[in-house]
């Protein structure tokens, strides 16, 4: 069986919660997967990928892999490439999934293709993937000889590990010079220590309809009432109401939260592609067939300067 | 949301600022069960409304407008929706300084305050504006901008605070059903509701609604270019919407208006651009709103230097942050389409209406509906006024096309259009070409204006020319000539710009007394000249009936009335099929006969008897030229003798060439619409409809009022009865021009629709509200006097009596020569009749 | 310094994407056409680079003639030189792209010098690929970091940040160095009238290059099924309150 290299994204040694979609993808196309972690703290997530059908894991060390490095990744993940003859490479469509790819892409001189949803391997490969951010599907042919993908987060189901035994590990060096590792990570800002809007499990979103940067303040105290954060749309961010790391949306985050809350966001296309992985979506909003309302599991027609304090009231 | 309801009176099909407008009025003048459905959601649909500038300048050349445009004023006033903040059209031409002394005379008229300002004074107003790129200003401080959404909304409020009124946003109407030729019920995605009346308030997508029913409404979705600019420091410290007045740079076609702390600018100089209904896009595939169009840059730019030439120091540092290409709507002649259809019954039109004369043109369509006729004459806005050939899209986009930079262009009264000519010409075009005819459009017929072969003239009868361009503008002093030939000899006119109507049937007698003032119960072969009116004993038009038979009539209109007529007479045919109503117009040529040698140029080539023993005047007869059959009515639009001559289209050619040939002798002209439309009827003061006949006067006071009424019913005649009861409030006078000359020692020529004033320069207003203006203003050869017609208080319509006339900003000394419909050439119609 | 901005002319859409009848391309017939989110904000720091450093600022886009609207709309809010790849105006696939933009760097820098930083957007807004920055930055062996939403330019040195859910990632790049920068890393401002006008003026610069088409063709494209609306109203205004909280209790969030 052809074997399929899927690298499994993490942060010194903490698994992204999107990493193992992209095994439930691969392991759809039948392939011999064999799992990539790459830098320090990667071996310490073997034990945690027990159950997932895989036999081997290859932990890639180095000593100037020490923090997320995207050069390096990509070269590290290349010589992998040639030492296993793998020819097909698989991640998740993260940022750093997709830059570890386009750099594996480029050092091979061979196509990447970026958020796929589904893939039918043959002669050439038929594959689909998303466009404009998730509201188009293009299909493609792909014609090389490796073929190296991400996976749109989110499109696939994560495998669950669980307690079964923990596949083997292959350790592998790369040969890495400083010129590979002088793109890494050198530094970190934390800037919010608890929940972020990207695995908040509520997000309380606002639009325009918000009308102001003060307006948000029910809108925050809703959302820690309920163990969340906030979020908004572009124009809230370009209006400077809200800073842009809390813009959901095609250019801002992309979440998938158990519960979105949509106060006065009429849900545009760029917005809608950032929201629409969450679990489930109540909108409330004046207009009654503005395009979150259609698209919400739970629509509220009024004014969410009336509703959302009405329900902190009640909360409380 | 509530449920469709199945049955209603009637159904308003857009909430936009005109369907608002209407159910509003409808609901005030007593209309339940309305029901009012868009497309989009409440309160802005995506329609036109919602990105407008809702400024409103009042100030307007054409009455009907500016009385449109008032009206709406006034009531968004009265809702609370208006904000008075001025505005200044200003010049960087004299040719426009001369159109801004031109709507100051408009403005007087109106009774619009309004004033000229020097280039200083305007930056006193506006600071911000470079005084040294223009000439001057002309400032109306009524200027407002209003909220027309939250005026629809009000408008939707008062109707559902009367429960007359159920409204349904965010439903798609799939079709309109017709029964009978009339309106059944219209198919919404929600549902179907049964429905007495339909109107279509859908501002651009109008066209496709209309086409449901299979009718037609012409106009076409147009592009107008805006842009957002700021923010501008000078504007954000007003910290207000508005401000500072709103400037209208008109030669350059452009408007800078405030907006908060941006300034709008926003365009009619660029490239038409139009978009067929059709391919509006939807609301799901619109980015801002399907009437809100990605902005085309290029398009603009030229309009950038020009804003920044005239606003230099506010423009340069501010940011374009906003930039559409909005749509509205564009119609073949720039006015709106408003009434009932002519293709459906019941099914109504309310388009082509901007922001600034929206609430005006709903009431004006709700008292139409409600009582047959609104208080505003809407003659130039009735949607049967355009023939056929005006409906198709091919005509619509060459029109538009042609005047959409005029729309802060200067057009002049007379401007005649360069697209779409030829449309329709006269079988005697060959022969009207050779004789060097310049054509104006007549409806949609080619008319000889004047004849350049005629120049020979010129010295013959020392007719002069004008020596101001405006004033000589689409006019030629050689129909001064061909009138005082066609008085001294006798003249040749090509009618067959005429509309013929052939009313047959047993029901005939019964259907045409039903429609027109005057006996038409008379014998076989008489002709009668008869108002015609509406049920509020207002004008709506006025023809000729002549009687060919026991049941059969031959109406005859003019070229610009025909198609309004046809409709007023379609509409009130017999169910019982005892009446065909047939347009015979393409079946025969009219030629025109008259001076004092008609008689015997004619005589010359017939057997026939012309005396005036044999053939009285009003008679009409079957004459032979020769073997060519013609009918003949003895008639005069200019007040000579002489006859109509109805001609089959192929004799056409032949009988004009033996009366041309027969003519010779006699020293026959060719005489031009010049003539026979201006001046020749302004010396015997006859009216025209559309100028000194519309629905606001009766026949009384246009001094029609015959000494007896007929028995026989007919549509108008309580009120007529009335009216001849109650006596006039205003009479229809005669002016001559007495003194000519301008303040800068050049003679002026007025060219109508300008007020007249009292000596001391006052508008004059009737008891019933209504202006006194120049309705039909031209040479008098023959009296060697310039003539004006126009309404006068009675009490004021004195013969003798002084008066003025303001033409740009000016007033000329006039007096009232005639008041009433005496001739004021050959008073007792002598030269006619004898 | 010189900096140089990749940018790419895309459907500015707002709405529900309507495709052609043959599902080849977008139909653009009521689009207008921008730059990527992320571009514009590349732009713009490109402008405040040069404003702040001094140097020069040039823009590059390979498409069809059209994207001339994208390069003079980059020159209106500052940028000084404009550079067109021109091409027949169909899909590239990103190889292919990156390639002809290396070709056009190459003469660029050939011709006027090195660019010290080179800007993309982090992907195109249309087609996504989240590639091309890297290729041209590898084939012209420079380093690069993508997704970045804050620059700061020491001496020779970058200092790029980029976003990750508990903060900000710290990079620092010598020069000559490329970035993958993202909205959010400045809010770019709007042309001014004069700027326009200016733009109108730019002299369009020309490179031809015929780029070898790369491995990924476009078969088709596929709108994404209506979703059935599985809407649940739960009342009108604050009446929905309790609506609310029960279907929070349900969601067992609370």
């Amino acid at each position: 069986m052809t074997s399929a290299l899927v690298l499994l994204d993490h942060d010194r040694g903490a698994l992204s919660d999107t990493a193992l979609q992209a095994v439930a993808f691969a392991g759809s196309l039948g392939f011999d997967l064999e799992p990539v972690l790459i830098g320090d703290g990667a071996e310490s997530l073997v034990p945690e990928l027990g159950g997932l059908g895989v036999s081997k894991v290859h932990v890639i060390g180095h000593e100037l892999l020490t923090d997320f490095a995207p050069e390096a990744w990509g070269d590290s993940l290349a010589q992998l490439v040639v030492v296993s003859g793998a020819k097909v490479a698989i991640t998740t469509g993260t940022d750093r999934g997709n830059e570890v790819m386009a750099h594996l892409g480029a050092i091979l001189d061979q196509p990447m293709v970026a958020n796929v949803t589904k893939a039918d391997p043959g002669a050439p490969w038929k594959l689909s993937r998303i466009r404009w951010g998730g509201s188009l599907f293009e299909h493609v042919e792909l014609e090389a000889p490796f073929q190296l993908l991400t996976v749109a987060p989110h499109s696939w189901e994560a495998l669950e590990p669980d307690s079964s035994p923990a596949p083997a590990v292959e350790h592998f060096e790369p040969t890495l010079d400083e010129t590979a590792a002088r793109t890494r990570v050198v530094d970190r800002v934390t800037l919010n220590a608890g929940i972020t809007l990207a695995t908040a499990p509520v997000v309380v979103s606002g639009g325009r309809g918000v009308g102001s940067a003060e307006g948000f303040a029910p809108l925050e105290e809703l959302a820690s009432m309920l163990g969340g954060v906030v979020g908004c749309s572009r124009v809230v961010t370009n209006n400077g109401w809200r800073p842009h790391t809390d813009q959901v949306g095609q250019t801002g985050t992309r979440i998938a939260p158990e519960l979105y809350i949509a106060c006065g966001i009429s849900g545009a296309i760029q917005h809608w592609v950032g929201a629409m992985a969450s679990k489930k979506i109540l909108a409330i909003n004046t207009d009654p067939e503005a395009n979150m309302m259609s698209k919400a599991d739970y629509a509220v027609v009024g004014d969410l300067h009336e509703v959302v304090p009405a329900l902190i009231k009640a909360l409380k | 949301m509530s449920d469709l309801p199945s049955n209603a009176k009637v159904v308003v099909i857009g909430a936009g600022i005109v369907g608002n407008a209407v159910v509003g009025h409808l609901a005030d003048l007593g209309w339940t069960e309305i029901v009012q459905i868009d497309k989009g959601p409440l309160p802005n649909p995506g329609g036109s409304t919602g990105h407008a500038s809702n400024f409103i300048f009042p100030v307007d050349h054409g009455k009907e407008m500016a009385a449109l445009t008032l009206d709406s004023q006034q009531q968004y006033e009265e809702m609370g929706v208006s904000t008075t903040c001025g505005g200044i059209e200003v010049a960087r031409t004299p040719e426009r300084m001369e159109e801004l002394r031109r709507r100051l005379s408009s403005a007087t008229a109106f009774g619009i305050e309004a004033e000229m300002l020097t280039p200083e004074q305007v930056k006193e107003k506006v600071p911000f504006v470079d005084e040294s790129v223009i000439l001057g200003g002309f400032y109306t401080p009524s200027v407002s901008v209003v909220d027309s959404l939250r005026a629809g909304t009000i408008f939707r409020e008062r109707a559902q605070a009367k429960e007359a009124l159920t409204v349904f946003p965010n439903t798609e109407v799939t079709d309109i059903e017709v029964e009978d030729g009339a309106v059944k019920a219209v198919v919404t995605d929600r549902g179907r509701i049964e429905t007495e009346y339909v109107v279509v308030a859908c501002g651009c997508w109008s066209p496709r609604i209309a086409a449901m029913a299979g009718a037609t409404i012409p106009l076409t979705p147009a592009v107008h270019q805006m842009i957002d600019v700021g923010p501008i420091d000078v504007l954000v410290e007003t910290n207000n919407e508005i401000a500072y007045p709103i400037i209208r740079d008109m030669d350059t076609f452009m408007y800078e208006r405030q907006s908060a702390g941006s300034m709008e600018v926003g365009s009619y100089a660029h490239r038409p651009i139009f978009l067929h209904p059709d391919d509006i896009p939807s609301i799901e595939e619109s980015k801002l709103s399907p009437t809100e169009l990605p902005f085309t840059a290029d398009d603009f730019d030229p309009q950038l230097e020009d804003a920044l030439e005239l606003m230099p120091d506010i423009l340069a540092e501010a940011e374009i942050k906003y930039a559409i290409n909005g749509l509205l709507s564009l119609t073949p002649d720039a006015m709106p389409l408003i009434g009932e259809s002519i293709e459906v019954r019941n099914l109504w039109s309310a388009a082509a209406i901007w922001i600034k004369e929206g609430p005006g043109a709903g009431r004006l369509v709700a008292e139409w509906m409600t009582y047959g006729a609104p208080s505003i004459d809407p003659h130039h806005s009735d949607i049967s006024r355009l023939y056929d050939v005006n409906r198709t899209e091919e005509h619509v986009i060459a029109r538009c096309a042609e005047h959409f930079n005029k729309t802060y262009g200067i057009v002049h009264p007379r401007e005649q259009w360069e697209s779409r000519r030829d449309l329709v010409v006269s079988p005697l075009r060959e022969r009207t070409d050779a004789l060097g005819a310049v054509y104006f459009q007549a409806g949609v017929t080619e008319r000889p204006q004047w004849y350049e072969t005629n120049k020979a003239l010129l010295d013959e009868y020392q007719a002069d020319d004008r020596p101001h361009e405006w004033d000589a503008r689409w006019w030629s002093p050689i129909s001064t000539a061909e009138h005082l030939a066609l008085r001294d000899r006798v003249g040749i006119v090509d009618l067959s710009a005429f509309v013929t109507f052939d009313v047959t049937g047993p029901g005939a007698l019964d259907y045409v007394q039903h429609m027109v003032v005057n006996q038409v119960d008379k014998p076989i072969g008489s002709a009668v000249y008869t108002p015609l009116l509406n049920g509020h004993g207002g004008f709506r038009s006025d023809l000729t009936v002549k009687r060919l038979g026991t049941d059969h009539f031959r109406i005859v209109t003019g070229a610009f009335d025909g198609p309004r007529d046809e409709y007023w007479f379609r509409k009130h045919l017999p169910d019982d099929g005892s009446v065909t109503f047939t347009d015979t117009s393409k079946s025969m040529v009219t030629i025109g006969v008259w001076g004092p040698h008609a008689r015997e140029v004619l005589s010359s080539i017939t057997e026939d008897d012309l005396s005036n023993e044999v053939f009285r005047y009003g008679t009409t007869a079957e004459v032979d030229f020769g073997g060519i059959s013609t009918r003949m009515l003895r008639i005069s639009y200019v007040g000579e003798l002489g006859w109509e001559v109805y001609v089959p289209v192929d004799d056409a050619v032949a009988l004009w060439d033996m009366i041309w040939e027969a003519g010779q002798s006699h020293g026959i002209v060719p005489v031009g619409g010049g003539v026979y439309g201006t001046t020749g009827r302004l010396e015997k003061g006859y009216r025209l409809m559309g100028a000194e006949l519309e629905s606001e006067y009766s026949p009384v006071e246009a001094g029609l009022a015959r000494p007896r009424v007929k028995s026989a019913d007919f549509i108008g005649k309580e009120a007529y009865l009335e009216a001849r009861e109650a006596g006039p409030i205003a009479t229809l006078c005669t002016f001559t021009v007495d003194d000519h000359m301008s303040v800068a020692g050049i003679p002026r020529y007025m060219t109508g629709g300008e007020p007249i004033v009292d000596t001391d320069g006052n508008r004059i207003v009737d008891s019933r509200g209504r202006i006194s203006i120049v309705t039909t203003a031209g040479m008098g050869p023959s009296v060697g006097r310039y003539l004006l017609l126009g309404y006068l208080p009675t009490e004021l319509a004195v013969e003798g009596a002084s008066f003025g006339v303001k033409y740009m900003n000016e007033i000329y000394p006039i007096t009232v020569a005639v008041a009433g419909s005496t001739p004021l050439f050959d008073p007792d119609d002598s030269r006619m009749k004898g | 310094m010189r900096v140089l901005v990749c940018v790419k002319r895309v459907p500015a859409p707002g709405a529900r994407i309507a495709l052609t009848p043959d599902r080849q391309e977008i139909d653009t017939k009521n689009l207008g056409f921008a730059t990527s989110p992320h571009e514009e904000c590349a732009v713009e720091e490109a402008v405040q680079l040069v404003s702040d450093h001094g140097g020069s600022s040039t823009v590059l886009t390979m498409g069809a003639r059209e994207s001339e609207e994208q390069l003079r709309y980059a020159v209106s809010v500052g940028i000084d030189a404009a550079v067109l790849i021109p091409t027949d105006g169909s899909d590239l696939d990103p190889q292919a792209t990156a390639r002809g933009l290396v070709a056009g760097i190459t003469v660029l820098e050939e011709r006027d010098g090195r660019f010290d930083v080179i800007l993309f957007g982090n992907e195109s807004a249309d087609s996504g690929g989240y590639q091309v920055g890297v290729r041209v930055a590898r084939s012209l062996g420079r380093p690069i970091v993508s997704g970045i939403k804050d620059i700061e330019l020491a001496d020779d040195e970058l200092i790029a940040k980029r976003e990750i859910p508990s903060g900000f990632e710290v990079y620092r790049l010598e020069l000559p160095a490329v970035l993958a920068v993202r909205e959010g890393l400045n809010l770019p401002r709007y042309p001014t009238l004069p700027g326009r006008l200016k733009s109108r003026k730019a002299e369009v610069a020309s490179v031809d290059v015929v780029p070898e088409v790369g491995g990924q063709h476009k078969v088709s494209f596929e709108s994404p099924p209506e979703q059935e609306s599985q809407t649940v109203k739960l009342g009108e205004g604050v009446d929905a309150v309790p609506a609310i909280v029960e279907v929070l209790e349900t969601l067992g969030i609370k």
